[in-house]
């Protein structure tokens, strides 16, 4: 049993790695195309039908680049940041709840490589060290826009993790559970009759503030200041080449890939569906419908993170910090406030 | 020896060498790398134990706030041989007077715990979310919100010091 237990947790860990992959692979062509499509232009289309191989070409151009590493650099932390930064990425992968579990041979298996008890608060620390891959790599480099690339990064970091985790403390009030196998369980069935049991229906503020949070953490537009490369050359992989740009590059892809999949977790009833408990019965079918519905959730939130780079400017830096520490934070506090008041009202009523 | 206490021990050595590293380098961006390591090591430590939620909360806590802060400072700062400080040989005397004080202070205090009467059979779920709030909120109730005093005394003082001074550059 165990022994069964141990192979497929290992199966689903490399299952898992693949996917994160591919789809940040494909993310890179995805955003290549949407950003065609908001610009009137064809985006990669020679590459494979339709250009579908060009994450492929691209891939492959990285590696076969010039890698160059600066004379005045710290060799060693110079060449780990990248794999710092694309291991922190891959790791926070493990705690996403994929599906319900699937019935194998009379036994139920869990579809996440480890249920823990804290599996919210590991996603948000492997968010926060994420940022020492960017870091380390500014610092290394021995330049000055790549520290200050690496500066922004920290401060933005730090600065939005505090709205993040609390607009996360909300939710764990509201399911009364770390884990987000128990946070999915807590959004089946609806909510006033008519709406889906979800979260952002019962938390509106504190899932914008989650989104806002979670833009600046996966330093994507309008919060790239890190990589602004209108005032910092490249941002902190300016002396970056070949396949460990790439991997800095990947990283990012990855990180918006798990994070959606954090965002339809906590925020968007995971892989629950309304009312399919109702038609269908089979463990099996419900695991394979509720996957099919967590990824369609999940490229959305790629789609928006997209969308948005390609629609809004970006902030300025002080203007970036006032919204964080100014805005974002009080209306965090206030919604968990808020929250706090309407479970205690809720058991008098 | 199991595979648990393998790895004790290489967490052990591991965060004790890197310990003593963060105090050998010369470089304090090195010291501060090295520091994390140790930090982590603790970690993995807590996970042996089982103690998920203390676990998290080292990461989180120390290697994902505190240390970045300490990075940024230090690169800010860009400290190299150049523009260290030359310290007067009256501070270093200071400074091992007291680390070697502080020594003794722990050596006697492990001395001082005596024989501990530790179970023979821990309780492994002791360490998760639910039976620490527990603890925390019924037993050591007054020492917890106590300490959330005194961080939220913290938190004005920090304030009040960054306040005063933009005050005075305006």
């Amino acid at each position: 049993m165990t022994d069964s237990i141990l192979l497929f947790k290992f199966v689903l860990a490399i299952v898992t790695f693949a996917i994160s992959l591919g789809v940040a692979a494909y993310a890179t062509y995805g955003e290549r195309k949407i950003a065609g499509l908001f610009q009137d232009r064809l985006g990669p289309n020679n590459a494979g039908p339709w250009g579908l191989l060009q994450p492929l070409a691209d891939g492959g151009k990285m590696f076969f680049k010039e890698d160059f590493i600066p004379a005045a650099s710290e060799k060693f932390l110079f060449i780990l940041a990248p794999g710092i930064a694309m291991f922190t990425a891959l790791m926070t992968s493990a705690i996403i709840p994929w599906t319900s579990p699937i019935l194998i041979s009379g036994a139920l298996y869990q579809v996440q490589v480890a249920d823990i008890d804290i599996g919210i608060l590991y996603s948000l620390g492997f968010v926060s060290i994420g940022v020492y891959g960017i870091m380390i790599g500014g610092w290394a480099s021995n330049n000055k826009y790549s520290l200050m690339g690496a500066i922004r990064a920290s401060s933005q970091m730090i600065s939005y993790e505090l709205a993040m985790g609390l607009a996360l403390l909300a939710v764990i009030m509201m399911s009364g559970s770390l884990s987000l196998n128990d946070i999915v369980a807590a959004q089946k069935g609806s909510f006033l009759g008519f709406l889906p049991n979800w979260n952002v229906f019962k938390q509106p503020v504190g899932f914008l503030i989650f989104l806002i949070c979670a833009f600046a953490e996966t330093n994507r537009a309008p919060f790239d200041l890190p990589e602004c490369e209108t005032e910092l050359v490249g941002g902190y992989h300016t002396e970056y080449s070949s396949m460990k740009l790439g991997l800095f590059l990947f990283s990012e892809y990855i990180n918006m890939f798990i994070s959606s999949a954090i965002i339809a977790t906590v925020y968007f009833g995971g892989y629950n569906l309304p009312l399919i408990g109702r038609f269908v019965t089979d463990p099996n079918a419900l695991a394979a419908i509720g996957f099919a519905v967590f990824f369609a959730k999940i490229l959305f939130f790629i789609f928006f993170y997209m969308w948005i780079r390609w629609t809004l400017p970006r902030f300025r830096y002080d203007q970036l910090m006032h919204l964080g520490w100014k805005s974002l934070i009080p209306i965090a506090i206030i919604n968990l406030l808020v929250t706090g008041a309407v479970l205690i009202l809720k058991d008098y009523l | 020896m199991g595979v648990s206490e393998i790895l004790a021990y290489a967490l052990g050595i591991i965060s004790v060498a890197s310990a003593l590293l963060v105090v050998f380098s010369k470089n304090p961006i090195h010291s501060v790398l090295y520091l994390i390591i140790t930090f982590f090591s603790i970690a993995g430590q807590y996970v042996l134990l089982n103690a998920q939620f203390l676990f998290i909360v080292q990461i989180i806590v120390y290697s994902g706030a505190i240390m970045v802060l300490f990075l940024f400072v230090l690169m800010l700062l860009n400290l190299n041989k150049d523009t260290e400080p030359q310290k007067s040989n009256l501070f270093k005397f200071i400074s091992i007077i007291t680390a070697c004080s502080l020594f003794i202070s722990m050596i006697a205090m492990v001395k001082g715990v005596g024989n501990l009467n530790l179970p023979s059979e821990p309780d492994s779920q002791i360490g998760l979310v639910k039976n620490l709030g527990m603890v925390l909120f019924s037993k050591y109730v007054i020492p917890f919100e106590l300490s959330s005093v005194l961080f939220i005394s913290g938190m004005v003082g920090a304030v009040m010091i960054g306040k005063k001074e933009t005050h005075d550059i305006n």
